[in-house]
């Protein structure tokens, strides 16, 4: 049900190795919790994120939610469409709907994030 | 994940059923959304909702003194209602604060039913009873029997003609009319909502809102009827600046300060919290409550804190992102002076200062017909 290309963490972020680089974005468990997305804040390419600590906004009707770091690093890429397309969160949150990609401090920290089948089982726990 | 020794209306079933996501408020589980809340915003803006608002309590006075009691304990006028015939009224402490907003209805010729709200339900009758001491008035609580659903937007009126069989077109706004069957059940129709919509408000026997519910959602399949949340309830009020109790208004906020003036009637005789008002009306209130537009990519929540030159004036009671209206949008009070349209003013969202300007309430009004229902 989760892509396992890739791998997550307990704040429902995923990350995917691209040549060294990890590409990150949101879960479709998460999407769907953020139903009704407005807009979608994103840090400046350049910008340095750490482990665990919020690296942008996603803003819902009702509510506003930070982003989570998957891993320490620099962002080198942001994608800018989402911001302005927010509804996108919904429609293609493992492809189109990325949200940055950072260049990690330490290389092997994607290995400590949580397999697919490690998130399927919190997100199952979670969603009863 | 809800706490324990929450209340449950005679809903829940149904509720879960339609995939609601359940959470507490004001001591019981509510659907705050089944589709998503601009979805269902939508759907009360341009077709028609329908929500379970049986969590709200119904207060019952009567006796030879029940006007008088009501004319104690409320701001606005009861004394001019016609049986079948309510109004909206803050109750007010003697300090001028909001106990509660509330509608009254006269059900009999002594006899009047307060709706009040869930979270000041317990507050609310004891501040009654206060009022009916040495009265020849009975207050009874029959919140645990009556249950409470709302049918708004466009298409309201026509979806509950069908379900009822009835034709209700002649029913004013701020009327109810009586023994209105719906779904096999025998109903109380009000003309009354809280969406800046048309709508009605439909009380029943507590184990007969099923019936009511499912009569109404199958009646109004035909024209895009949803299950609506207390998500889009919500940002529906905010809307049409409505006032939520516990947000907008409570105990140290006044009817002056807030745009209720027009439910202060000083004319009609003593009542409490009058003298205060009365000073505040000679002397104007210091501060208001402002609504206001958000020119920047930021929602204003609850608690935001409103800055004027870099100072803080005040702080945001509600705050949303506007479904219907597209923009981020909201209220607070700030000093008298700042609250005309066109101020400029900011709002402090997680730490930066957004633009803002001050507009005139409601942000949402209806277009097509001039009385408005609350």
């Amino acid at each position: 049900m989760y892509p396992d290309d890739r791998r997550y963490t307990r704040e429902h972020e995923w990350a995917k190795a691209e040549k060294g680089r990890l590409r990150v974005g949101i879960t479709a468990f998460a999407a769907e919790r953020l139903s009704d997305v407005v807009f979608i804040e994103l840090p400046e390419v350049g910008a340095e994120i750490r482990e665990a600590e919020p690296f942008g906004v996603v803003e819902s009707v009702k509510a506003a939610s930070d982003l989570f770091a998957p891993v320490s690093g620099k962002v080198v890429e942001v994608n800018r469409a989402i911001v302005d397309n927010p509804e996108m969160i919904n429609e293609d949150p493992y492809g189109g709907a990325w949200m940055i990609v950072v260049e990690p401090a330490d290389p092997t920290a994607l290995e400590r994030l949580l397999s697919a089948a490690d998130y399927a089982k919190l997100v199952g726990a979670e969603g009863t | 994940m809800v706490a324990e020794g929450l209340r449950r209306t005679s809903l829940y079933d149904l509720h879960v059923g339609a995939g609601a996501r359940m959470v507490p408020f004001a001591g019981w589980e509510m659907p705050v959304q089944y589709a998503g809340v601009t979805e269902e915003h939508l759907a009360v803006r341009t077709g028609a909702g329908l929500f379970d608002v049986s969590h709200m309590g119904e207060v019952r006075v009567e006796g030879r003194d029940a006007l008088a009691v009501v004319q104690r304990v409320i701001t606005n006028d009861a004394a001019r209602l016609t049986i079948g015939q309510g109004l909206y009224s803050p109750m007010c402490t003697p300090s001028g604060g909001i106990v509660d907003d509330v509608t009254v209805f006269r059900t009999a010729d002594r006899a009047y039913l307060f709706v009040v709200n869930a979270s000041t339900r317990a507050k609310d009758v004891t501040w009654i009873h206060t009022h009916a001491e040495g009265c020849a008035a009975v207050v009874r609580d029959v919140s645990d029997e009556t249950a409470l659903l709302a049918l708004q937007g466009p298409r309201a009126a026509g979806i509950l003609a069908d379900a009822a069989g009835a034709d209700l077109s002649g029913l004013a706004p701020f009327h109810f009319r009586d023994r209105v069957v719906i779904g096999g059940a025998t109903t109380r129709v009000f003309h009354t909502g809280y969406t800046g919509e048309d709508g009605f408000e439909i009380a029943s026997a507590w184990d007969d809102a099923p019936s009511v519910w499912t009569a109404l959602l199958e009646a109004g399949r035909a024209h895009g009827t949803q299950a609506v949340g207390l998500g889009a309830r919500d940002t529906l009020r905010l809307e049409a600046a409505l006032m939520l109790y516990g947000n907008d208004i409570d105990e140290t906020t006044s009817p002056l300060e807030a745009p209720l003036a027009w439910t202060v009637k000083f004319e009609k005789g003593d009542f409490t919290g009058r003298d205060v008002l009365l000073r505040q009306r000679t002397d104007g209130p210091v501060r208001r409550l402002a609504g206001f537009e958000v020119t920047e990519r930021a929602i204003p929540r609850q608690h935001c804190p409103i800055e004027v030159g870099g100072h803080v004036v005040g702080e945001v009671t509600s705050g949303s992102f506007a479904p219907f209206l597209k923009r981020p949008l909201g209220m607070g009070y700030v000093p008298s002076a700042l609250s005309v349209a066109g101020t400029p003013i900011r709002i402090e969202i997680r730490g930066k200062p957004a633009a803002a300007s001050v507009v005139k309430l409601p942000f949402y009004r209806r277009k097509k017909i001039p009385t408005e229902v609350r």
